[in-house]
């Protein structure tokens, strides 16, 4: 279980939509192989019937009004933004070409 | 003059400028020549902000000469963590991918510290995305130990230990996720404080792990710690995770600074085998001390810490991965084409960009913590880790029985030299051994100096843990034994440390 091939850490990088050169993914199978060994351990612990925690202090559809207040202008939500046309963001193409 | 302003506590600080002995644009401005003198050689700042600074400072002493109330620490300056967002000034998270970003908001716990009138020195240096236990995976280079240039200065935050250990601010704003501020505290000879999760507001903090990330005060010394808590906590309607609750009494805690009476547990798991021995030796001094102060002491086991360490760099993978899928170069931070492609698409892009931008040990935690939550193994990983979350969120409750507070070393180790440990992923992970816990059950941990230890004359702290809401006990207890500490050693354990050479004495500030 805890193996993890150089294939497999391909297409986590692809999951993960980072772009990992050859060399990086050598680098990283040998790496993540050690660390996944020791993380493993969680499964020596005795957790029969233990409820999972995914937060440390337990809230309840936290909400607020659904009511209008100021936000961030066009300006300011574009000011960071690569490429920007028309108040939009300008990317690349999001669609296969035909 | 100069050099009287920046060795001031904060709250020495605040008190001369309530009197008006100095002005805050004097206050500020000593610190500014302090930055130019050391940080050439400490390398704490990514980014100084005299203008806007001096600006706050001259606010600040035009408003109090018109008579106007303001908030104690009104005119003292701080450092803050790259980490939380400030709007104007670039913000890079320790990353190349947002290398230049200039956010068009405050985070939160900012807006608190212009509220105030803290002028606003810049932005400290840190692991990228936090990711790490000695600033070493800043993407912009280390920051280095003021008491051995050629150490650590701890991590994530090691900018901001680094800052407030060599005088370059007097306070300074970290995050904690799984140690970051308490281990930089511990092995630079500062405080170090992490609130109860919820208890300060996450929102504007560039985020690592959601349910583990905590904004805190860092500083050199317990009641300044608590003088910033107070100013940074509360709650806020823009992190629905926030506690809504008042701020725990965290200043009249520090200032009472009485353990008469009060139940101190020692965990049997935190130290012994794999600390080192002088980090023992000052935690068990540290321990006796407090006994002589009247407290007692308990012993508490808990057991499922063992697992501690695995179920955290489970846990906060996954939750990175999820984090850091919104650096996609298509809103904001670095973009980058992919090398011979023609018209490349918009994942294509991504995929390019997070490679450049990313270093070695983000992209590691974010594969990892991919895999943690893919079909197939997320019961076995991630769901595992988060029932084990459970054990040890138990074992602190059944402590916490029994004990008021529970002390242990914060770190195993001294300050390690830089590139000791840095291609060791597991070897660096050790560092957070003893601070992990307490992220993974929200309850509040603070480290404060304990002394020197004797192999090596490095700085070593001593962790108080406390039950969730109640930081206030963490000060408490923290202000009685630094009180006691700062008698035996005739001063604060900082001035043991070398004096930096300055660029102003004509000499190349480097060790």
């Amino acid at each position: 279980m805890s193996a993890i091939s150089r294939d497999d850490v391909a297409h986590l990088a692809m999951l993960a939509r980072i772009d990992l050169s050859d060399a990086e993914l050598d680098k990283m199978a040998g790496e993540l192989a050690i660390i996944l060994e020791s993380v493993a351990r969680v499964n020596e612990a005795a957790t029969d019937g233990v409820p999972p925690t995914s937060h440390p202090l337990p809230l309840t559809n936290v909400t607020r009004p659904d009511a209008v207040r100021p936000s961030l202008t066009a300006e300011e939500a574009l000011s960071g933004a690569p490429a920007s046309e028309q108040q939009r963001f300008s990317v690349p193409r999001i669609l296969d070409e035909d | 003059m100069t050099s009287d302003i920046t060795r001031a506590s904060a709250a020495e600080l605040a008190d001369r400028l309530y009197r008006k002995e100095i002005s805050a644009v004097e206050a500020t401005q000593a610190h500014l020549d302090r930055i130019a003198a050391v940080d050439g050689s400490v390398h704490a700042f990514l980014h100084v902000d005299a203008e806007g600074a001096l600006a706050t400072a001259r606010d600040i002493d035009r408003r109090r000469a018109a008579g106007e109330d303001l908030h104690i620490l009104a005119g003292v300056p701080i450092a803050v963590k790259d980490i939380a967002t400030t709007k104007g000034l670039p913000t890079t998270a320790g990353s190349r991918i947002l290398e230049g970003w200039i956010p068009p908001y405050d985070a939160t716990i900012v807006a608190k510290l212009k509220d105030v009138g803290m002028p606003i020195l810049g932005k400290t240096n840190m692991d990228e995305f936090a990711m790490g236990s000695s600033t070493e995976h800043s993407a912009f280079g280390p920051s280095h130990n003021p008491w051995d240039l050629e150490r650590i200065p701890g991590g994530s935050g090691g900018g901001s230990s680094a800052a407030v250990a060599s005088y370059q601010a007097p306070l300074a704003i970290g995050t904690d996720t799984g140690g970051s501020i308490r281990q930089p505290a511990a092995v630079t000879g500062t405080v170090g404080g992490k609130p109860t999760y919820g208890g300060v507001s996450r929102y504007g903090l560039i985020a690592l792990a959601s349910s583990l990330d905590q904004a805190g005060p860092v500083s050199r010394s317990v009641l300044d710690a608590a003088l910033l808590h107070s100013v940074i906590g509360g709650y806020d309607p823009m992190d629905s995770t926030s506690i809504d609750a008042p701020v725990p009494p965290v200043v009249e805690a520090a200032r009472l600074a009485d353990v008469k009476g009060m139940r101190i547990g020692v965990v049997k798991e935190l130290g012994g085998e794999g600390y080192q021995a002088g980090v023992r030796a000052r935690f068990e001094e540290s321990v006796q001390l407090l006994v002589d102060a009247g407290a007692e002491v308990v012993e508490v086991s808990c057991p499922s810490f063992e697992y501690a360490l695995a179920t955290y760099y489970l846990i906060l993978p996954a939750e990175a991965s999820s984090n850091l899928a919104r650096f996609d170069s298509m809103r904001y931070g670095l973009r980058v084409l992919p090398d011979g492609v023609d018209d490349p698409s918009a994942e294509q892009v991504m995929a390019a960009s997070r490679d450049a931008g990313f270093g070695d040990e983000v992209k590691r935690r974010i594969i990892l913590g991919t895999y943690a939550l893919s079909s197939g193994y997320y019961d076995a990983y991630y769901g595992s880790a988060q029932k084990v979350r459970t054990l040890i969120q138990r074992d602190f409750a059944a402590a916490f029985d029994k004990a008021d507070v529970l002390v242990s070393p914060t770190t195993p180790t001294t300050a390690f030299k830089i590139g000791e440990k840095v291609h060791d992923p597991l070897a660096m992970y050790l560092n957070d051994i003893a601070t992990i816990p307490a992220n993974l059950a929200g309850i509040p941990g603070m480290s404060l100096p304990s002394g020197l230890a004797d192999e090596d004359g490095l700085p070593v702290g001593i962790q108080i843990l406390a039950p969730a809401t109640k930081d206030e006990r963490l000060y408490r207890v923290g202000a009685a034994l630094e009180a006691v500490l700062i008698q035996r050693w005739g001063g604060p354990l900082l001035a043991k440390a070398p004096e930096l050479l300055t660029t102003a004495n004509g000499r190349e500030a480097r060790s």
